[in-house]
């Protein structure tokens, strides 16, 4: 039994599209030409290259390809923005901010940049749906601020931050503005070209692209630091040798992305909303965390009280085994419990909302993507409800729960 | 990342539920860390007859609880004393690393049932 995958927010499978683009590139006797190389073979990879960095733009809502810099990941494109930035403009200043809820890939860059190199900090709160908001941004702007750095999506929740008023306000004090949109590129139109954003990182395996590859927008003028020196690789922005088949599979994964998302968000999220309030319906005690409204289409972060993530997790994924039905697929979510984080961290994204520890370890992230079906869904509204029934029968603070009741 | 003895024991626990007639009662966790650890036990001639558990916590958590309700049937006080966490990670084959603060849980709720007897 195939198992329903809802974890697209964690990664997503490459699609056929993606796949037949890349394959020339990878195959013995295929393009494996240096893109820096002048011979046949060499220029073939680079207009590959080019080629995808025009689809990538065009996603982006770029005018200008050259805009674009491919990186190895996501976390590299947005460590490139940060310390980058930082460490191009420490002259201006010592002082970044960035939010609570932010992709460790953010908010670890700034760590080392307080830690190691002496740069303040500011991490603006958020409500309790998520948001940052426009008037904390002002009011912690400094002189010296070089960098604000708000993601367009939030990765556990889902919830949008308002990118066009924050950027704008930025724009306005003459400071850049960075964003995470590593979420939101695919889900959501994005027009950077008219949005006062500088910098916007992105990833391949996000959206339906293969692994290993990212890519940041760089606004014409903005002046970063590298953060791999070596060859003139990427207009001197990132050195080491091109990644061609990553590439070529971000450049497809875009194309589609573009060409579908009008058709596919608005399908992905009645799947979502289905699942969502069907577990409302079916369970007693859950709670929604996350914006109601202000979402990306795909996302939705349940808590179920009494029960703990990872239990869940790993119950659902052997669904037929805990409900002693062979014929049960597993389902494939995600967690922000601390029991379920090599760190034994609860998630820091919703502790910033301000959910009590206890509901965090309750938490469960439901991802949804483009192969998901409406049979998914029915048979998630028939497997779910009976896991935290198990579960719960368990629990001793679910006993006491009852108790209440009474 | 978990031993089938361990899956066994999530997907399957032994001895679960409440004893409303039991001799002790221990507990351990609290909500806060993600884990909460309940353990009833019933005595027989100086001896665990049934012992009992309900967990609230991750998969780590509700199998040490309930390979715990099994390895102490028929032990006596000082051999109830006796039982560490190492040996509840050891009769389950085993857990990671960052898992063994579970049958640490076991353990404290093993004892707090002994102390409040």
């Amino acid at each position: 039994m195939k198992p329903i995958y809802f974890d697209n927010n964690a990664t997503t499978p490459v699609r056929a599209e993606v796949f037949e683009a890349m394959a020339p590139f990878l195959a013995p006797d295929g393009g494996f030409g240096n893109p820096s190389s002048l011979h046949t073979l060499g220029q073939q990879a680079h207009a590959a290259m080019e080629s995808s960095r025009e689809k990538v733009a065009a996603l982006l809502g770029v005018a200008d390809p050259g805009e674009i810099v491919f990186t190895s990941c996501g976390t590299e494109a947005d460590n490139m923005a940060v310390i980058g930035a930082a460490f191009a403009h420490r002259e201006k200043g010592r002082h970044l901010i960035t939010s609570a809820v932010e992709h460790h890939a953010v908010l670890h860059a700034c760590d080392y940049l307080e830690k190691e190199h002496g740069f303040q900090v500011t991490y603006l709160p958020v409500d309790r749906f998520g948001r940052v908001s426009p008037n904390d941004l002002r009011g912690a702007l400094r002189p010296d601020t070089l960098l604000v750095s708000i993601m367009a999506a939030n990765n556990e929740m889902g919830t949008i931050e308002p990118i066009q008023e924050l950027g704008a306000i930025c724009r306005s004090a003459g400071v850049l503005f960075h964003t995470d949109a590593v979420q939101s590129a695919g889900k959501v139109p994005l027009k950077l070209k008219d949005c006062p954003v500088d910098l916007a990182a992105i990833s391949g395996h996000k959206l339906y692209g293969p692994k290993g590859i990212g890519a940041l927008y760089i606004r014409r003028g903005v002046q970063l630091h590298a953060l791999l020196h070596g060859g003139a690789h990427e207009k001197n922005r990132r050195a080491g040798t091109e990644n061609v088949p990553g590439a070529v599979g971000l450049g497809a994964a875009c194309a589609v992305a573009l060409k579908e998302m009008s058709t596919d968000e608005p399908r992905v999220r009645k799947m979502r909303d289905r699942l969502e309030t069907g577990l409302m319906e079916r369970i007693p005690f859950v709670f929604l965390n996350g914006h109601p409204t202000e979402r990306l289409g795909n996302t939705t972060n349940l808590t179920f009280d009494a029960v703990e993530g990872e239990s869940l997790v790993l119950a659902l994924d052997q669904a037929g085994f805990t409900l002693k039905n062979d014929a049960l697929p597993g389902l494939e979510v995600s967690t922000g419990s601390a029991c379920a984080s090599g760190l034994l961290e609860p998630s820091h994204v919703l502790k910033a909302i301000g959910v009590p520890m206890e509901r965090i370890h309750g938490s469960v992230r439901f991802s949804l993507g483009h192969f998901n079906t409406e049979a998914d869904i029915d048979t998630a509204l028939d497997i779910i409800p009976k896991v935290v029934d198990r579960l719960r029968s368990l629990s001793p603070i679910w006993e006491d729960r009852q108790k209440e009741k009474v | 990342m978990y031993s089938p003895k361990v899956m066994d024991h999530f997907q399957n626990p032994r001895n679960v539920g409440d004893m409303p007639d039991a001799d002790a009662v221990g507990k351990a966790g609290s909500p806060t860390c993600g884990d909460i650890l309940r353990l009833y036990l019933k005595f027989e001639n100086g001896r665990v007859s049934r012992a009992t558990f309900k967990t609230f916590g991750c998969g780590a958590a509700i199998a040490t609880s309930s390979i715990l309700t099994e390895m102490v049937v028929g032990k006596t006080i000082p051999e109830l004393k006796a039982i560490t966490n190492v040996q509840v990670a050891k009769a389950l084959g085993g857990l990671p690393p960052i898992k063994m603060h579970c049958s640490v849980l076991a353990e404290q709720a093993l004892k707090s049932a002994l102390e409040k007897r």
